[in-house]
C-alpha cells in the first residue's frame, strides 16, 4: 500500500496529511474530530454523513479522502453560525428528537437553501429525501423550514406569535 | 471492505488506460458501487482531474463527460430541452441529491446495472458512448457487450434526433430502485420502448412491424394501445427479485407502456 | 401551570442540532480495541472447529475468543426486571449457533483493518443441522432450537424447550365459544405481521474500559443502563458492584435498546485484557442480529349481535421469538391485552398464546411491543364487521369502545381511570372528512380515493413491576439538579422530567438541570421502556420534588426563625409572614451546605398498581392506482388521549414518527428471509425505512382526558402511537378496493395482483 499526501481546505483551514489510499473521507473526518459526521449505513443509503464537497453535498461515506486533494471540505462544525440559526427552529418544534440525522439533514438544508431559497414543501421533501429520520421527524422538520423560511423572508425578524 | 493499494489522479486518458490494462486496476467512477464491494484494487485510477465533468451542447448533439455527475443531468436545462425531461425524470429518485452529486453518468452506464434509470433513460434517447480505444459506438450496442472489459468510456454523446420521450419508473418506496422502469420514445428512429429494472439490464422491445405505421400515424384509440402494451410486455423477458414478482413486473410493463404510448400521443397532438 | 402543558425546547437541542460529539462513539478513548464478531453463516450448527492460529498472528490482533474462552452460565439479553420473563437461553459464545449471524467468534485489535484481516484468516469447521425455519412448524418440531439441558426459565410462562416453547397461556373471561355461537354475525381472520426492524440511526455501540478502582466501565446506547449492569455481571460471572453503567446521547432506540445486544462483546474483552475496547454495529449487524419486532399471527374471530353490539372476541396468537427468548413470553401478551379491552362490554373473550423459537434472528422489543400486531388483527376484524352488519365503523365503534369508569376484563381487570376514546374518535373522523369520504369515490383515472380507521391502546408501565426514582437537589445557587436513571433516547424524557420537576419546585425549567442515566450515580430506575418514563419516573420526580420542597421550607423556616406554617415559599424567596423577613432560594441553598445537619437532596421511586392505558384514533386517506396497486398516504388524522399533555411539541413529534413507522410497517418494510434461513434485507438499500416522499400529510391532535395515578393527570405516549397505521390502511385499501389484506406489508404487488384475480 502506498500512503498518498494530500492538501485540502477543511472549514477553512488547510489541512495536509499523509493518508492510506483506501480512506474514507468519513474517517478522514471524524480523525479530525468533526464528530457530527455519523456513519448510519454502507450502502450510501442514510444521509448521515452529508458534508459539503467544493460547496456541494455528498455522502462523505462514499468519497475516498484521496480525491478530495485540492478540495474544499465542509462539515456542521464549520458551518456553526448558519447551523445555529437553523436549529432554533428545528428545536422549536422539537423535531431534532434523537438528533442522530440532525447534522447530515442540517447539512443538506443549508444546501437546499442556498441554491433555492424559496423551495415549496415538495421542493424541500424532494431534495432531504436522501436523509433519513427515523424518530420521525420529516412533518416537524418541515414544519421548522417553514418557518425558518419565513423568518429569512422577513429580512431575520422574528414574528410575534 | 473495499481496499485500495494506490491511488492515481490520471494526467491523461492514455495513462490511466495504460494504468487500467492491469487486471487489478479499476477506472473510479462515483464510487458509490465500488465502495459496497469487497473488492481489493490495485490502483485505483481518478479520471476527475480531466475535465470530463461537462456537459456540451454542439449544433447536432450533447457531449457529456463520463465523471458528469447524475445531479448536472437532472438540472441541465440542454437536456431538459432535448430529452423532453425524461432525464431529469429518470434520475430525481435515486436516492437523494448528496447521492447524485457523487454518482457519474460513466460509472452508471459502464457498469451496465440492471436496476440502471440511466441506462433506461439513454437507450430512449438517441445515444452513443465514446470509448477511449474502441471508439465510438451507439449506446445499445455497449449495453448488449458483456461487463469487464478494460476500456474506458470517456463520453455519452446524445444526438439531437428530433423526437419525444417519456419516462416512467414504478417504485416500491420512492428512493428505492425501481420495480419496472419504462421509457418510451418516438422520432425518426420510430416508436422506441425499453424496459429497464426487468430486473435485468434495460432492452428495447421491438415493436410489431403491423404496429408501426398506425404508430406513426397517431391514429390508435386508448384500447388498441393497451393491446399494443400487452404484446410488448409479453415479449420482454421478466425476472424476480425482493422487490417483485416476473407476473406483477409484466402487469406493470403493460400498464407503463400503454401510459407512455399515450402520452406520447398526447404530446404529438399538443404539439401538432 | 407555569411548565407542565408548554413547548418547552428540548434540553438538549442546541447540542443535537450543531453536530456536538455526544453520541457513544464520539465520546469513546480513541486508543480503544476495534471488537468484531465473526458470525454464523447457517441457521442450526455445531462449531466443530476453530482454526485461530493464523489470524492470532496478526500484527496488532490482541484476543481472539471462542465459546470454549466464555463462562458457561446461561442468561438472557432482554432487558426487564429480574426475575426475568425471559427464559436464560444465551451464553456469551455458544458451541451450537442457532441463527445465521449468531456469534462464533470475538476479535479485538489495534485497528479495524487488523481485526477485519483476523475475521477474515479464522476457519471454522460446522456441523450443519437441519433448522426450523417456518413458525408454524416449530411447534413439537422433532429439530430441537434449545435442546440444551442448561437451558432455564425463571418465570412461570408456560415454557418448554423440548418443545420449542418459549412461552404458552390463556386468560379468559366468559364462555365465548356459547357467546359466539348465539352471536347474529361474526368474523374471523387471522392477520400475519413480519418481524420488522426499528432501525433507528445509530447502530447498536458500546465502549468499555477500567477505573482507576479496577471497576468495568461500560459507556453504550442504552435504554436500560440498570438492566446491562444486571445482565453483564450474570454473563461475566462477576459482582455488580465491579460494574458501572452510563448512557450518553441515544441515536434512537424504539425498544431496539431494551436489549442488550452490543455490551456483552466489549465487557468481555475488556474484562479479560483490562484495554479499553468498543464495538460499533455495521448496518449489516444491526439489521440482522439484533432485536426485531416479533413475528405473529394473530387470529381474532368477533361476533356481534343484529344491533352492531358486540359481543365477544377470540384471540390466538403464535408468536415468533427466533433463536432466543428476549421479550417472547411478555410481547405476545399485549397482542390480546392490548387489543380485546378496547370493547367495553364484551359477553366473554378469550386470548390464547404460544411462543415458539426458530432459527431466526431473536427478536424483541419494538414501539407497541406485541400489541401493534394485536391491534392490527383485531382492529381489521372490527371494520371487516362493521362491512358485514352494512354499518358505518365509526359508529359501530361509539357503540362499542371502552368508556371512562369501565372494568376491563381482558386488561387485567382494571378500570379506565381516564378515558377519552370517544372524543378522539370523533374528531378524528371530522378531521380527515369521514362523513363525505367513506367509503371511498373514484377519481375517474383509474385511481381511487378512500378512507380508513381504526383505534388503538398501549399501558403507561408494566404494573406492580416497573420502578421509576429521581434525585433532586438543590444546588448553592438557588438552581437545581435532577438525577435520573431514564434513558432520554429523543423522547425528550430529560426535558419532560424537567418541566414536571420545574412546576413542583416553582421555579424555571431551566433552573433544572438533569443528569443520568448512569448506575453509579443515578437513582434506580427500571429503564425507558413499556411507554413508562412519563408516568412512573414522571411520578417519582414530582413525589421528590413535593419532599424537597418541604425541607427547602424547614431550612428557611431555621432561617427565618419561624415554623413552617408561618412562612411563604413561591420558589425563589421564602417570607417570615409575621416579620416579613426573606430569604432567597440561593441563601438557602448556599446555608445548607455550612453547619447543616439537613441535605436539601431527596430520593424518591415511584412503582404502580395500575397501567392507566393512553388512547387513540387514526384516520387515513389515500389514494390507489387500480392498475400499479400504489397506494398515495394523501392525509393521516391522529388524536391521542395520553391524559395531560406535558409538552405539547414533543407529544405531536412522538405521535407523527410513531405514525410513521406505522406507516412504514404496513407499506413497505418487508422482511424476507432466504430458504436457508439467511435475511436479505441485511442493509437500508435492502429494508426500505421510509423517506420525507412516502409519508403524505400527518396532522395531529389531543384529547385529554386526566389521569388521576399519574403525575399531573399524564398517561404514556411513546408507543400507542403506532398502532393504528396498519388496520386503518388496510380498511382505506379494502374501502378502494374490495380486498382485504391480512398480511403486513401490503405492497403496491399484492394490490394490482389481487385487483387482476378479483
Amino acid at each position: 500500500m502506498t500512503k498518498i499526501q494530500i492538501s485540502l481546505t477543511l472549514n477553512g483551514k488547510k489541512v495536509t496529511e499523509e493518508i492510506a489510499p483506501d480512506l474514507l473521507l468519513i474517517d478522514f473526518l471524524r480523525n479530525h474530530r468533526c464528530y457530527s459526521v455519523k456513519r448510519g449505513c454502507e450502502t450510501a443509503n442514510c444521509g448521515l454523513c452529508t458534508v459539503f464537497l467544493d460547496e456541494k453535498p455528498v455522502l462523505s461515506c462514499s468519497v475516498l479522502a484521496a480525491r478530495a486533494h485540492g478540495h474544499t471540505v465542509d462539515t456542521l462544525e464549520g458551518l456553526q453560525e448558519e447551523a445555529r440559526e437553523l436549529g432554533e427552529f428545528i428545536a422549536d418544534q422539537g423535531a431534532e428528537q434523537c438528533g442522530f440525522c440532525n447534522p447530515g439533514m442540517i447539512m443538506n438544508a443549508i444546501a437546499l437553501f442556498r441554491e433555492n431559497p424559496q423551495p415549496s414543501d415538495e421542493e424541500i421533501k424532494e431534495y432531504l429525501a436522501g436523509n433519513l429520520c427515523r424518530c420521525s421527524g420529516y412533518e416537524g422538520q418541515l414544519r421548522a423550514f417553514r418557518a425558518y423560511l419565513e423568518y429569512k423572508e422577513r429580512g431575520g425578524a422574528v414574528c410575534a406569535q | 471492505m473495499l481496499k485500495i493499494k494506490e491511488y492515481v489522479r490520471a494526467e491523461s486518458l492514455s495513462q490511466a488506460y495504460e494504468l487500467n490494462q492491469k487486471r487489478s486496476s479499476r477506472i473510479l467512477g462515483g464510487m458509490l458501487w465500488m465502495k459496497m464491494s469487497n473488492a481489493r484494487i490495485g490502483t485505483a485510477i481518478d479520471l476527475s482531474g480531466l475535465g470530463l465533468d461537462q456537459i456540451e451542447e454542439t449544433e447536432s448533439e450533447i457531449r457529456i463527460g463520463c465523471m458528469v455527475t447524475l445531479r448536472q443531468l437532472e438540472t441541465s436545462e440542454t437536456l431538459e430541452r432535448v430529452s423532453c425531461g425524461i432525464v431529469r425524470e429518470s434520475v430525481k429518485n435515486i436516492v437523494g441529491v448528496q447521492f447524485r452529486n457523487l454518482a457519474t453518468i460513466g460509472g452508471s452506464l459502464f457498469g451496465r446495472f440492471g436496476f440502471s434509470d440511466v441506462l433506461t433513460c439513454f437507450l430512449a434517447l438517441d445515444t452513443y458512448v465514446e470509448l477511449y480505444k474502441a471508439g465510438v459506438m451507439s449506446l445499445e450496442e455497449f449495453a448488449g457487450r458483456p461487463r469487464g472489459d478494460r476500456d474506458i468510456l470517456v463520453r455519452v454523446i446524445v444526438k439531437k434526433t428530433p423526437g419525444r420521450q417519456v419516462y416512467l419508473s414504478h417504485r416500491n418506496t420512492r428512493t428505492d430502485f425501481p420495480v419496472l422502469a419504462i421509457a418510451v420514445s418516438s422520432g425518426s428512429r420510430g416508436v422506441r420502448v425499453i424496459a429497464g429494472a426487468r430486473p435485468g439490464r434495460a432492452v428495447c422491445a421491438a415493436i410489431p412491424d403491423e404496429w408501426k405505421e398506425r404508430l406513426d400515424g397517431s391514429a390508435c384509440t386508448p384500447e388498441e394501445m393497451e393491446k399494443l402494451a400487452g404484446e410488448l410486455a409479453g415479449k420482454i423477458p421478466m425476472g424476480s427479485n425482493m422487490r417483485a414478482s416476473a407476473q406483477y413486473r409484466s402487469h406493470l410493463a403493460c400498464v407503463l407502456i400503454k401510459r407512455g404510448l399515450l402520452r406520447l400521443q398526447k404530446m404529438q397532438e399538443e404539439e401538432g | 401551570m407555569r411548565s407542565v402543558g408548554k413547548p418547552i425546547r428540548k434540553k438538549d437541542a442546541q447540542a443535537l442540532t450543531a453536530g456536538k460529539p455526544v453520541y457513544t462513539d464520539d465520546l469513546a478513548p480513541k486508543d480503544c480495541l476495534i471488537v468484531k464478531i465473526l458470525r454464523s453463516p447457517h441457521a442450526n450448527a455445531r462449531v466443530l472447529e476453530v482454526d485461530k492460529s493464523a489470524a492470532e498472528q496478526i500484527e496488532g490482533i490482541e484476543a481472539i475468543y471462542t465459546w470454549e474462552d466464555v463462562p458457561q452460565e446461561r442468561f438472557t439479553l432482554a432487558g426487564q426486571t429480574y426475575p426475568e420473563p425471559s427464559p436464560y437461553d444465551r451464553l456469551i459464545l455458544d458451541r451450537h449457533l442457532r441463527h445465521v449471524g449468531d456469534p462464533v467468534v470475538i476479535a479485538a485489535g489495534d485497528s479495524e483493518a487488523c481485526v477485519d484481516r483476523a475475521l477474515k484468516k479464522i476457519k471454522v469447521k460446522y456441523e450443519v443441522l437441519p433448522a426450523v425455519l417456518d413458525f408454524h412448524q416449530a411447534k413439537d418440531n422433532p429439530v430441537l432450537v434449545h435442546p440444551e439441558d442448561s437451558w432455564k426459565s425463571l418465570c412461570p410462562v408456560g415454557a418448554n424447550q423440548k418443545r420449542n416453547l418459549c412461552a404458552s397461556g390463556e386468560s379468559c373471561d366468559g364462555n365465548v365459544d356459547a357467546v359466539l355461537a348465539e352471536c347474529d354475525v361474526t368474523v374471523q381472520g387471522t392477520y400475519h405481521v413480519k418481524a420488522v426492524q426499528q432501525t433507528m440511526m445509530e447502530p447498536f455501540c458500546t465502549f468499555c474500559y477500567l477505573d482507576t478502582y479496577g471497576r468495568l466501565n461500560v459507556v453504550s446506547s442504552t435504554q436500560i443502563v440498570y438492566h446491562v449492569r444486571r445482565i453483564l455481571s450474570t454473563a461475566l460471572g462477576i459482582p455488580k458492584a465491579e460494574i458501572r453503567v452510563s448512557k450518553p446521547r441515544i441515536g434512537g432506540g424504539f425498544g431496539a435498546k431494551q436489549t442488550s445486544v452490543s455490551e456483552i462483546y466489549p465487557a468481555f474483552v475488556t474484562w479479560k485484557t483490562g484495554k479499553p475496547s468498543k464495538i460499533v454495529f455495521s448496518r449489516k449487524e444491526t439489521q440482522t442480529a439484533s432485536s426485531p419486532r416479533h413475528e405473529m399471527e394473530v387470529s381474532v374471530t368477533i361476533g356481534a349481535d343484529r344491533t352492531g353490539r358486540i359481543r365477544a372476541i377470540d384471540v390466538y396468537t403464535l408468536s415468533n421469538t427466533g433463536a432466543y427468548g428476549e421479550h417472547g413470553p411478555t410481547t405476545v401478551g399485549l397482542s390480546g391485552h392490548k387489543s380485546i379491552p378496547l370493547y367495553g362490554s364484551l359477553d366473554a373473550y378469550r386470548f390464547v398464546y404460544d411462543v415458539v423459537y426458530t432459527n431466526r434472528m431473536s427478536s424483541g422489543a419494538y414501539r407497541g411491543y406485541g400489541a401493534t400486531q394485536g391491534i392490527f388483527a383485531v382492529e381489521s376484524a372490527v371494520n371487516q364487521l362493521a362491512q358485514k352488519l352494512h354499518m358505518d365503523p365509526v359508529e359501530l365503534r361509539m357503540k362499542n369502545m371502552v368508556r371512562e369508569g369501565q372494568v376491563m376484563p381482558a386488561y387485567y381487570g382494571e378500570e379506565t381511570n381516564s378515558c377519552a376514546l370517544d372524543r378522539c374518535l370523533v374528531l378524528t373522523a371530522d378531521m380527515i372528512g369521514w362523513k363525505d369520504k367513506y367509503p371511498c369515490r373514484d377519481m375517474g383515472n383509474g385511481k381511487v380515493r378512500s378512507v380508513g380507521i381504526a383505534m388503538g391502546m398501549q399501558g403507561s408501565c408494566i404494573s406492580h413491576v416497573d420502578v421509576g426514582s429521581a434525585t433532586v437537589k438543590l444546588n448553592e445557587d438557588g438552581t437545581y439538579l435532577l438525577s435520573i436513571a431514564a434513558a432520554d433516547m429523543g423522547t425528550g424524557c430529560d426535558t419532560i422530567l424537567a418541566q414536571m420537576a420545574a412546576e413542583s419546585l416553582m421555579c424555571p425549567v431551566e433552573d433544572v438541570a438533569v443528569s443520568g442515566a448512569d448506575t453509579d450515580t443515578s437513582p434506580y430506575d427500571t429503564g425507558s421502556y413499556a411507554s413508562s418514563t412519563t408516568y412512573i419516573t414522571g411520578k417519582a420526580v414530582q413525589r421528590a420534588c413535593v419532599s424537597l420542597v418541604h425541607r427547602i421550607r424547614k431550612q428557611a423556616a431555621r432561617m427565618l426563625e419561624c415554623r413552617t406554617n408561618e412562612l411563604k415559599f413561591d420558589g425563589s424567596r421564602a417570607v417570615n409572614q409575621n416579620n416579613g423577613r426573606t430569604v432567597t432560594l440561593e441563601q438557602i441553598g448556599l446555608a445548607s451546605m455550612c453547619d447543616s445537619n439537613h441535605a436539601l437532596q431527596v430520593t424518591k421511586s415511584h412503582s404502580s398498581p395500575v397501567s392507566p392505558p393512553p388512547f387513540m384514533a387514526g384516520a387515513v386517506e389515500i389514494e390507489l392506482d387500480k392498475e400499479t396497486g400504489h397506494v398515495e398516504i394523501l392525509d393521516y388524522a391522529a388524536v391521542v388521549d395520553c391524559g395531560t399533555v406535558i409538552n405539547p411539541n414533543l407529544a405531536r413529534v412522538q405521535t407523527e414518527g410513531g405514525l410513521a413507522q406505522g406507516i412504514g410497517m404496513t407499506l413497505y418494510e418487508d422482511i424476507q428471509y432466504n430458504s436457508e434461513g439467511k435475511l436479505r434485507n441485511n442493509s437500508l438499500m435492502q429494508y426500505k425505512i421510509p423517506s420525507r416522499l412516502d409519508m403524505g400529510k400527518l396532522r395531529v391532535d389531543f384529547q385529554s382526558s386526566y389521569e388521576p395515578t399519574g403525575p399531573f393527570g399524564a398517561k404514556s405516549i411513546g408507543e400507542v402511537v403506532i398502532n393504528t397505521p396498519a388496520p386503518a390502511i388496510a380498511h382505506a385499501i379494502a374501502n378502494a378496493t374490495g380486498l382485504w389484506f391480512h398480511e403486513l406489508p401490503i405492497t403496491s404487488e399484492k394490490i394490482a395482483m389481487g385487483l387482476l384475480e378479483k
